[in-house]
């Protein structure tokens, strides 16, 4: 009786997530993938492939790297390196929402089946929307969210092959436009603790710089550079308070 | 030109999948040591936001595509003044994406020759 309903439930939470699909973040991305499958048809992949990139890699940067370096005539292992490279950010995302997630009883497999469907999309999502969820209906809610929205852009890009080449410049332009700016509110939206605003900052600024200054290691550098001084900032600004709190 | 079919899925799967998939594994067993309000969770959300932001700038100010094709004030002035009206009136996800597109959009449609 019990398993019964906390089973339902399960579901029900999972359908949850997967209404998610309906929000503006997920269709900002189909967007994107309507533009990946654009590209992938003119470097020369063939349906099947535009399809297995997206379900196997499901992240839009790592993808495009691969396509641009297969173009290039670049052997695997240096494709390999090109695309591990542009996907270490993936470890701190998806390290930095397993606690919110997972209960002390998640079984470890159920946890790294899921970690594929993590990229900055669902990472956003998750950090806002998975603490009003009931703890032990997080990693059902997720998968309903990050299942259904890896199936739908797959989906997409075999759809849109072939069929939609080119978009007007100035709606391209617009397109490309989305994806930066949901970011940038909907992140400072949903940061709930004062070390994420200074982080937020910090990589802002650092990224663009660093990319003149080292453009192989940029996004790597802005983030363990720039994700420390602002842990340490917070940290003063934290030890300031709770010692002014005692005085 | 088209890539050979076989060889292609095999480069997909070794320099795609596994290349990605790695770093997700990793992340899954660095967060299951860690406890929620630690000072090591504290730190690993500042640099996965870090990283996450410097991408984002990154894409405004080193575009690829079309978006290349138009002026850095414009993207700097679209980003900046949205997120500042996106500040003002509420925090509104929709406001803090709406303006900067707009500002973009008639920027461009402006420019055009």
């Amino acid at each position: 009786m019990t398993t019964e309903s906390s089973e339902r439930s399960g579901l029900a939470w999972f359908l949850k997530g997967m209404r998610g699909i309906f929000s503006l973040p997920a269709l900002i991305l189909m967007t994107s993938y309507v533009g990946f499958s654009a590209f992938a048809v003119e470097a020369g992949l063939t349906r099947g492939q535009a399809v297995a990139m997206t379900l196997g890699i499901w992240a839009l940067p790592a993808q495009m790297i691969l396509v641009g370096s297969m173009l290039g005539g670049a052997n695997i292992a240096a494709s390999f390196l090109a695309v591990t490279l542009s996907s270490i950010r993936m470890m701190p995302m998806v390290a930095s929402i397993m606690p919110e997630m997972r209960t002390k009883k998640t079984p470890l497999p159920v946890l790294l089946f899921l970690s594929h469907f993590i990229a900055i999309t669902s990472w956003v999502f998750a950090s806002h929307n998975l603490r009003h969820v009931p703890r032990e209906r997080r990693v059902a809610f997720f998968a309903g969210f990050g299942i259904t929205l890896t199936c739908t852009n797959a989906l997409i890009v075999g759809v849109s092959f072939g069929v939609v080449s080119q978009f007007p410049p100035v709606v391209a332009g617009a397109l490309f436009m989305l994806t930066p700016v949901y970011f940038i509110s909907s992140i400072w939206a949903s940061a709930a603790q004062p070390v994420v605003r200074i982080a937020f900052v910090i990589g802002i600024v650092l990224g663009p710089a660093l990319a003149l200054v080292a453009p192989q290691f940029d996004v790597l550098l802005a983030g363990i550079g720039g994700g420390t001084v602002a842990y340490l900032i917070d940290r003063y600004r934290r030890k300031r308070g709770s010692d002014r709190g005692a005085a | 030109m088209m890539f050979d079919g076989y060889w292609t899925y095999i480069v997909i799967a070794v320099a795609g999948f596994l290349a990605t998939d790695i770093w997700r594994w990793l992340g899954v067993i660095a967060g299951h040591r860690l406890k929620e309000d630690s000072e090591t969770l504290y730190w690993v959300r500042a640099v996965a936001t870090a990283l996450v932001m410097a991408v984002t700038a990154k894409l405004i100010v080193f575009p690829t595509g079309t978006l290349a094709l138009s002026p850095l004030w414009l993207r700097l002035a679209a980003a900046g003044i949205g997120f500042a009206v996106f500040l003002l009136t509420g925090k509104r996800v929709a406001i803090g994406v709406l303006t900067p597109i707009a500002i973009l959009v008639a920027g461009l449609l402006l420019l055009q020759p």
